[in-house]
């Protein structure tokens, strides 16, 4: 019953397919027809007293596949979604929050032709000087600011980023890597290397897919690397660019949810991450309904420290759905 | 200590079956109080806990009349500084099509509900988003209950003239949501019912810190007339307060069993202490204090109410437990319907119980304990004595106090919107009488001349020679009468005013309305047109009722808006005739006017739309059907003020010579006819007579227990009396009279009581209708009603219990005279 109504929706979500020629500002702003779309910023910063910590905001905009003439201003034509974690060794485990919210009387959306994002007193934005985000957390504040003077980088093919071999299995894909962050974490002054993703697709996984382990490290030498593979079932590569591999060097149990995560990793049998701490597990039941792995770490070469960045361990608790 | 005990033990296997009698009359009140208090407190405790995981984590709640308010609002509230999490709701009855029942349908925002109720979605977080699609439902487990377990895949409700089929995507553990509800995205439920752009509720968590009362100061100053903000926990106090007056009326009519049960207590402690007037005075040589004596008595009477209690404890928790599993916990009136509670056992409820029914035993016990303990031993050796304690007429003062004291307390006003003066009134006032009632017999009994007839002398004579023991054997038959009598006036009065205006308010010929349970269906214009211009209609006047919020510490107050406004209800007192510069009229109920304290001519402000309108009182009107009061318009006006040109009933007048057959058949072959409820008068009139009688159900039973402990009371104290005079028996047999004689002296004695009873009981018990109809009801649900006593039914409860009381008085005579005239007068010495 649910299924035949979800098909006979109808809706037409737009494909992502080769060849989309990006148009700068208006590709960084939303595209609402797509089913869904994320700007995803991590980071390190530092604070005024030497300490290292990790940050992670992301916008989600998702488009409900639900066909519906209801006219009331409630009727969840678009879902923004927000997740915020501050990594802090000191504190021991991720602190983390989380909010939800349909385009409804303009507490929560997202415009087209320039990044602005929001949902209730959370938001990023691009402005004349970058970009700019604020949130207000359960357990903590973040006030950032980002420089964006480099160019995007597109990822995948000029911008599209296969997911998987079918047809529209696909994202449109771009980078802002090594953005200089300044502003305040919990109200003290911190300084940092932030990443930027921003990504919009219709169909981001692939049938057999459960979920995919990235990361996007700043090395120390100004270059930026970026992997990603979508994984099965039995945590087998479903899919990964040619090149890319993931290979698990630690797993780390968490004590609340039981589940295994590879936190440390040999990617593309060069560099070796190792986290910044082993508990950035991030429970986001309340806005996107699942719990992953997102956290700051260290990228090295042999010993040697090169980059620092983010990974993420999507899937692992259970088969992802977005 | 010891010694009496051991005393005490050896009365108990001797007089057991007048013990077992006044056991099981404190047990029956002590069950019967106990029951009722369990019942309602478990349909408190259950309403207030729906309300808390309904509301979740919220610490404010911004909530409009029916009406709601424009969602605007709820924008405005979730961006103020220092709220947390605010979640829209729009909560309505609705109407389940096919049928009387409804369901509380709540549209919520799910992603914003699962913040503030994080119980809603706490088995299935997925159920969020499935929530987001269109026209979907989650049942609660109550709900999935009464519409069918497993079976239901859709649910179907009315709204306007039409069905809206709901998908049933899954049903909430009951631990998520209570008693018969659904949950729906806001969105389905603002189009679906026609509310778009509207709100009713919105739930709203602080930020960690925030002064909640000054937070709430600035938020009701955003909010527009008629939408109030409150902490929940004056959410939760309010919603008990709604079923408080007719809680508290159960408990007290319960207790009426209890009182009685104490003048039973009293009439046999006061027989027992006359008994046992020789052995108490040979325990005083024996070396025993007059305060021993006393307190002997006084133990007994105690261990009586102990045993009593006990076991009405457990028989009232028994009670409380089957009537909670097998009809829920609405003891009549509907307010706990479809709740179904957990009976819990409290402690400290069931001590407090347990002590009423001591105390009672105590207080029945405290007069003929005094007695026992003033009586001098010497004299009260000898035989015979027994009657000296019944010759002395109990002083008149403590009776003429109490029946002063109980019109003093009158005037008084309600206390929490109890009674409080009222019914202590009404315990002064049987007091008072009881206490006069030897005076009375006196009095009444020197009228009487004696005549040649040998037994009804004697048995004048033996009244007037002890007006004491009258007194003691009337007690109990007066105390229970009366408030029988108070009891069968109050209800029938109420009844027949129930049915004058029943007569009154339903003058047309036909009716119809939408279903009439819920608020989601309604009557547009357009259907309004079509029945007026029915070939068999002659005028039709359509109605539209909403609900306003005057007070918000107050349940809500129906706002009907009515063609003619004016016409065809039953005003009390003058009304008002409304001066050219006067804002419109508005006609307000007795509840109304009582609880806001509104009189004819005065101004009123009624929050309509959002806006605060004037309106001049025209008239106050009584109105049995909406206990938290209503306020009647001039339906054009309110249409012009609110823009609402929406209808819920209407009353038809058909044209000469057109059957409510044919006009029946026309509406119902309109658009959404077949949705129509259509009834004469008479059938709303005998439907709403039976509710009224199922709502005084749970009265009359309680009624009939304190009738039959009554009547305990009367067989059992007639009886000991008797017994007690087998001497007395015995020389009247000596002197020549027949058993045959003795049975007809008893008899008289026994009809002559109970006549005095009877009579008593009738003035009593008429005084206490009063008090009844004019205090407690007034102020427990500002009911007006005309006195109508049932004459036939007074009259037939008179002469059953005069005839039942010669009866026993000669059945008990012929037992007493059974053993022989020699044997009896043997027992002298």
């Amino acid at each position: 019953m649910n299924r035949r109504r979800f098909l006979a929706a109808g809706l037409a979500f737009p494909i992502v397919t080769p060849g989309h020629r990006f148009d700068f500002p208006r590709d960084h702003g939303a595209h609402q027809d797509y089913r869904q779309e994320w700007w995803y910023v991590t980071g390190w910063l530092k604070t005024a007293r030497g300490e290292d910590l990790g940050f992670q905001v992301t916008f989600f905009r998702t488009r409900p596949a639900l066909e519906n003439s209801n006219p009331s201003t409630f009727t969840p034509r678009q879902v923004i979604l927000a997740h915020a974690a501050l990594s802090e060794p000191r504190h021991g485990r991720l602190r983390h929050d989380e909010r939800a919210a349909r385009t409804a009387l303009g507490l929560a959306g997202s415009r087209e032709g320039t990044t602005k994002v929001w949902v209730d007193d959370w938001s990023l934005e691009l402005g004349a000087d970058g970009y700019e985000t604020r949130i207000r957390a359960r357990d903590f504040t973040l006030e950032l600011k980002f420089d964006s003077k480099s160019a995007p980088t597109l990822q995948g093919q000029s911008g599209f980023s296969r997911k998987g071999n079918g047809p529209g299995e696909a994202s449109y894909y771009y980078s802002r890597p090594q953005l200089a962050v300044r502003g305040t974490a919990n109200g003290q002054p911190v300084t940092g290397t932030a990443w930027l993703d921003h990504e919009w697709s219709s169909q981001y996984m692939a049938a057999g897919a459960t979920g995919w382990d990235w990361c996007g490290i700043n090395l120390d030498d100004g270059g930026a690397l970026m992997a990603f593979r979508m994984r099965d079932k039995e945590s087998k590569t479903a899919f990964a660019p040619p090149g890319v591999s993931f290979e698990v060097l630690r797993e780390w149990k968490s004590p609340r949810t039981g589940t295994n995560y590879p936190v440390a990793m040999m990617v593309n049998n060069e560099l070796r991450l190792e986290p910044l701490m082993d508990d950035q597990e991030l429970d986001a039941r309340a806005s996107t309904g699942t719990i992953y792995w997102e956290g700051a770490v260290r990228a090295f070469r042999g010993d040697r420290q090169v980059g620092r960045g983010y990974l993420e361990l999507t899937g692992y608790w259970r088969p992802m759905k977005l | 200590m010891l010694r009496l005990f051991a005393v005490f033990n050896a009365r108990i296997f001797f007089q057991k079956g007048r013990i077992l009698l006044s056991v099981a009359a404190i047990a029956l009140g002590v069950a019967l109080g106990f029951a009722v208090h369990l019942i309602n407190r478990a349909a408190v405790n259950e309403l207030a806990a729906g309300v808390r995981t309904l509301a979740g984590e919220a610490d404010l709640e911004v909530r409009g009349g029916r009406s709601g308010f424009p969602e605007q609002l709820y924008a405005q509230l979730a961006r103020l500084p220092g709220v947390a999490v605010a979640s829209p709701v729009l909560e309505v009855e609705a109407g389940i099509l096919g049928g009387t029942r409804t369901i509380r349908l709540i549209g919520v925002d799910p992603l914003r509900a699962g913040l503030m109720q994080p119980v809603l979605f706490a088995d299935a977080p997925d159920r969020r988003l499935e929530l987001l699609r269109p026209d979907v439902v989650l049942l609660s487990a109550a709900a999935a209950e009464v519409l069918g377990k497993g079976t239901i895949e859709k649910l179907s409700v009315v709204s306007a003239l039409a069905a809206v089929d709901l998908d049933v995507v899954g049903v909430l553990p009951a631990s998520s949501l209570r008693g018969v509800a659904a949950l729906t995205d806001i969105s389905t439920a603002q189009w679906r019912l026609g509310r778009l752009g509207e709100l009713n509720r919105v739930d709203l968590r602080l930020e960690p810190g925030i002064d909640r009362e000054a937070m709430q100061r600035t938020i009701a100053e955003l909010l527009p007339p008629g939408t109030y903000v409150s902490s929940l926990d004056a959410v939760e106090e309010s919603g008990a307060n709604l079923s408080r007056a007719y809680r508290v009326n159960l408990n007290v009519l319960a207790l009426v069993a209890l009182f009685t049960g104490g003048f039973l207590v009293f009439s046999a402690q006061a027989l027992e202490v006359a008994r046992r007037r020789q052995e108490h005075a040979l325990l005083r040589v024996l070396g025993l204090e007059r305060g021993g004596v006393m307190r002997l008595v006084l133990v007994e009477a105690s261990a009586l109410g102990l045993l009593g209690g006990v076991l009405g404890i457990a028989l009232g928790y028994g009670i409380a437990v089957a009537a909670a599993s097998a009809g829920g916990a609405d003891l009549g009136a509907g307010f706990f319907r479809g709740i179904a509670p957990q009976v819990e056992f409290p402690v400290a409820g069931s001590v407090a119980f347990l002590l009423g029914g001591i105390a009672v035993a105590l207080a029945g016990a405290l007069l003929p304990a005094l007695d026992a303990a003033r009586a001098a031993p010497a004299q009260a050796l000898k035989a015979g004595d027994e009657q000296r304690m019944f010759g002395r007429v109990v002083t008149v003062w403590p009776g003429v106090l109490c029946i002063f004291l109980a019109l003093a307390l009158l005037p008084l006003k309600p206390l929490h919107g109890i009674p409080v003066a009222g019914y202590a009134a009404i315990a002064l006032l049987l007091l008072g009488g009881i206490f006069l009632m030897p005076l009375v017999s006196e009095l009444t009994l020197g009228k009487i001349k004696t005549n040649r007839n040998i037994p009804c002398t004697l048995a004048l004579s033996q009244l007037r020679g002890a007006p004491g023991q009258a007194m003691v054997s009337l007690a109990a038959i007066v105390a229970s009468f009366s408030l029988m009598v108070a009891m069968a006036i109050m209800v029938a009065s109420f009844r027949s005013s129930v049915d004058d205006w029943l007569g009154a308010v339903l003058p047309a010929e036909l009716y119809f309305r939408t279903t009439h349970a819920g608020e989601t269906a309604w009557l547009d214009p357009a259907l309004e047109a079509q029945v007026r211009a029915l070939p068999q209609v002659e005028r039709a006047v359509f109605l539209r009722s909403t609900r306003i919020t005057l007070d918000p510490a107050r349940p809500a107050v129906a706002l009907i808006a009515r063609d003619g406004a004016g016409q065809h209800f039953p005003l009390v007192g003058k009304s008002y005739q409304r001066k050219s510069d006067d804002p419109p009229a508005a006609w307000i109920s007795e509840a109304v006017a009582d609880i806001y304290g509104f009189a004819v001519g005065s101004r009123m402000e009624v929050p309509i739309s959002g806006k605060k309108q004037s309106f001049v009182v025209a008239g106050i009107w009584r109105d049995y059907a909406r206990q938290h009061g209503a306020i009647m318009v001039e339906r054009s006006t309110y249409a012009a003020l609110s823009g609402d040109r929406r209808a819920n009933d209407a009353a038809l007048w058909l044209k000469p010579g057109a059957s409510v057959a044919a006009a029946t058949q026309a509406l119902r072959a309109l658009p959404g006819g077949g949705l129509l409820e259509i009834s004469g008068p008479g059938e709303i009139r005998s439907a709403s007579l039976a509710i009224f009688d199922r709502s005084f159900a749970v009265t009359y039973a309680l009624e009939a227990v304190a009738v039959i402990v009554g009547l305990f009371g009367l067989s059992s104290s007639v009886g000991a009396i008797v017994l007690a005079r087998r001497r007395e028996f015995g020389v009247l047999r000596h002197l020549g009279m027949t058993r045959r004689q003795i049975g007809a002296m008893l008899a008289a004695e026994g009809g002559l009581l109970a006549v005095l009873g009877v009579a008593a009981g009738l003035v009593l018990g008429g005084a206490i209708s009063l008090i009844l109809i004019h205090v407690v009801n007034r102020q427990s649900f500002n009911w007006s009603m005309d006195l109508h006593p049932p004459f036939g039914l007074l009259l037939g409860l008179s002469l059953l219990l005069i005839i039942l009381s010669s009866f026993t008085a000669f059945l008990s005579g012929r037992e007493a005279t059974g053993i022989g005239p020699v044997r009896a007068v043997r027992e002298d010495w």
